[in-house]
């Protein structure tokens, strides 16, 4: 067990019991019909986790990457899905904001993000960006006294719902010319165009925004013309962290119930978990899982404590993803045919699991970012 | 060879089939679980489903290997379809095996021209991989028997016309009855929601004072496991072939995707990470081609040294085939939908719908645990 203090272990037990009332018997509800369990998502307002690395002037509880990464788990072992609405909100809009937004940007948005009352999303990758998300193609252009904003988002998650975008653009030519702005609903031109249908991560909308001569004041841009690659280092590393939470979540859901189902299902007349083949999933899943939340959370405590290792967090992003799509997939099998219904868990955790190695940067692309950091002294354009 | 004109006539329906009517709605049918009970005549009407059946019935008595290449095809477009067709498949060789002769005129040509679709009963909630523990009754009563109890896991329950159940008639007897739709005291039981295999109906079965006539018992009493084993080596080595078939549809909508998709400014297939993955994909998928044709010239071949002299190699090789194909139609189907990215985790690309049917092939006809077992067991 990692060794956490007492106001972690409270903030752990205080998650696990909210996520086992609040989101797990509904998760496989809102997973069949692709709805967000927006009650509980205004009661973990009520927590005090909504702003959860955020300035405790604005209603911040002003936490670091261990204790977020604690909420992804806790509530990740409930409901993926749920808890990835919970990331898009707290870390990519709520925590950038903080971070990178002026005084009076912050006084506007984040008592009201922070309590629940607003939604939030951020807009990066669009239709024809992805990995290459640097390359966007939303543009903003100063006209005067305000900025005109044009183009597409895709996969943005809480698009739907949300009462504003932590929004990139494109403010020049050169590949690093991105300015941030924050654009509100109901902005004349701007419309979420699509709800996307996915193959896990059913309960967290995802959706495509469209700018169309999107005006916006100047006093709506974060930061400097040119800052948003700036912010985006910053803060990659915390949203990379914490988003592999979810990602331990999932892999501890999966033993859990792979340890209960193994000592209570029987075939040939005694339980399944005497069969070495069982044993041997079950003992595995417990060793790669252990290592998930070893690796996960020293790389957050250096993070937190101001570490300057520029690998760990994609390592991190890079490792566990990977280790929770087998682990569910495992599962799924040590369960047979229950494994494959909707009655138990395993599949939606499977499907669920499965997006982590695409979202926030594919395996692909941290693989790419790792090379290019471990082999720079060689590297030539082929 | 000679049969080498009519297998490439049958692949050419099957592709006008797949690329007209099955893949432009595979989306929907999968969302809304939705099977076309059209469709499945019109497998029999181009002689799918009669490939191996008896020429008397209206089947063109093929090759066992011509009949699983046939298959792959199928699967290729459907892996619901092609799955629903080789259960369907299994319960007529069955009853062309075991069945007497009105049980053959019964039902034999029904199956064959598809207008009745069979199933099979074995599993129960508590007997699954341990499938000699089964539970369901069948008592000796005067004129036939009676079944007590329920049946799992049940492919195509609801659309059948008839169902191959085993039933214990003894402490340690298993016999085999064909119980027709709407037998008195037959009801079906919860349609499972499953994770993927949408459109094909998966169903409890439930019999209560079920009568069915001594004419319904297929073989004779005590012959039911017996039965069912001699289906399974059958059985693996088309699910083999239909993840074969799986892992291909992936492979080629991956090798597409890849040629027209720009990050960086470069094509995706000219990163050498994803030129490794498809590399990968392709051999994998080969192999396992490979291995589920050996097996299934093994199995059509009776003057084959293997099937005859060494039942156990060729249990071995069918186990060995439906493990391999079906754990690289995981793996190729996952990389698929990572070689998509977030577009391949929408359903509007195809591939994660293949990778949620992938996981069920590791599951079904003996998991991949059970596979192991029976290899070790038989080498």
């Amino acid at each position: 067990m990692w060794h956490f203090n007492d106001e972690q272990k409270s903030l752990q037990k205080t998650c696990r019991e909210f996520a086992a009332k609040e989101i797990a018997p509904k998760a496989e509800h809102h997973d069949q019909h692709e709805t967000f369990n927006i009650e509980a998502f205004k009661k973990l307002g009520d927590l005090g986790l909504l702003g959860i690395t955020a300035d405790p002037e604005y209603g911040g509880a002003g936490l670091g990457a261990l204790e977020a990464t604690i909420v992804m788990e806790e509530l990740g072992r409930a409901c993926a899905s749920t808890t990835l609405s919970y990331l898009a909100h707290s870390i990519l809009c709520v925590n950038n904001l903080d971070k990178n937004g002026s005084p009076e940007q912050k006084a506007k948005y984040l008592p009201k993000l922070i309590s629940g009352e607003w939604i939030g999303c951020m807009g990066m990758s669009e239709p024809d960006q992805g990995s290459d998300a640097v390359g966007m193609k939303t543009k903003a252009e100063k006209k005067g006294d305000h900025y005109e904003i044009n183009g597409s988002k895709m996969w943005i998650t809480n698009a739907q719902y949300a009462q504003v975008v932590y929004l990139y653009t494109r403010t020049g030519k050169e590949k690093k010319a991105l300015t941030t702005f924050l654009v509100d609903k109901g902005t004349p031109g701007f419309s979420v165009s699509k709800s996307i249908h996915k193959m896990g991560m059913r309960a967290s909308p995802t959706g495509e925004l469209s700018f169309q001569n999107v005006k916006v004041p100047i006093s709506a841009r974060v930061g400097q013309e040119g800052d948003s690659i700036y912010h985006m280092m910053k803060n990659l590393d915390l949203e990379r962290i914490t988003i592999a939470g979810i990602s331990l979540g999932i892999a501890a859901a999966c033993l859990d119930q792979c340890v209960k189902y193994a000592q209570e299902r029987k075939q040939f007349g005694v339980a399944i978990g005497n069969f070495q083949l069982i044993q041997k999933m079950v003992a595995e899943m417990s060793a790669e899982t252990a290592m998930m939340r070893h690796f996960l959370y020293s790389a957050c405590q250096e993070y937190d404590s101001g570490s300057k290792d520029r690998l760990l967090a994609t390592q991190v992003k890079l490792a566990l993803p990977k280790m929770a799509t087998k682990i569910a997939l495992d599962a799924i099998q040590l369960h047979g045919g229950y494994g494959y219904s909707r009655e138990f868990p395993l599949e939606r955790f499977m499907r669920d699991a499965k997006l982590m190695e695409i979202g926030a940067g594919t395996n692909e692309v941290m693989i790419l970012i790792l090379a290019k950091q471990l082999l720079k002294e060689c590297l030539v354009n082929l | 060879m000679e049969n080498s004109f009519v297998i490439q006539e049958l692949v050419k329906q099957i592709d006008r089939l797949g690329k007209e009517v099955i893949w432009p709605a595979a989306i929907e049918a999968d969302e809304e679980e939705k099977f076309d009970r059209k469709l499945f005549s019109q497998l029999g009407e181009i002689g799918l489903l009669g490939m191996v059946g008896a020429e008397e019935y209206g089947g063109s008595n093929l090759n066992y290997s011509d009949y699983v290449s046939v298959l792959e095809r199928l699967a290729y477009y459907s892996l619901p379809y092609a799955v629903t067709a080789s259960v369907s498949i299994m319960v007529q060789k069955m009853i062309e095996d075991a069945g007497s002769e009105a049980q053959k005129k019964q039902y034999l040509e029904k199956l064959i021209s598809g207008e009745m679709i069979g199933s099979f009963a074995l599993s129960e909630s508590h007997s699954g991989s341990d499938a000699a523990a089964l539970k369901t009754t069948a008592k000796k009563v005067s004129g036939g028997f009676e079944l007590q109890g329920s049946k799992m896991w049940i492919t195509s329950g609801g659309l059948s016309g008839v169902y191959v159940v085993m039933a214990r008639t003894g402490e340690k007897e298993i016999s085999a009855f064909l119980v027709p739709d709407g037998a008195p005291g037959f009801t079906l039981g919860k349609k499972e929601k499953k994770m993927g295999w949408k459109l094909s109906p998966t169903r409890e079965l439930i019999f209560q004072n079920c009568f069915v006539s001594e004419t319904q018992l297929l073989g004779k009493v005590g012959e039911g496991f017996k039965l069912a084993l001699s289906a399974l080596n059958k059985g693996r080595v088309t699910i083999g072939a239909v993840a074969v078939g799986l892992s291909q549809m992936a492979l080629d909508l991956s090798l597409a995707f890849s040629k027209e998709r720009k990050q960086f400014n470069t094509l995706l297939n000219q990163f050498q990470g994803i030129q490794f993955m498809l590399a990968d994909m392709a051999t994998e998928t080969y192999a396992a081609r490979a291995l589920v044709m050996q097996a299934a010239q093994a199995l059509g071949n009776p003057q084959s040294s293997l099937s005859q002299k060494n039942a156990s190699a060729l249990t071995a090789l069918c186990s060995m085939a439906k493990l391999k194909a079906t754990d690289v139609g995981m793996q190729v189907t996952t990389d698929a939908v990572q070689i998509h990215g977030g577009v391949g985790y929408t359903s509007e690309y195809h591939v994660e719908r293949l990778m949620r049917d992938a996981k069920a092939l590791q599951i079904v006809e003996g998991t991949n645990q059970i596979q192991r077992m029976v290899i070790a067991r038989n080498l």
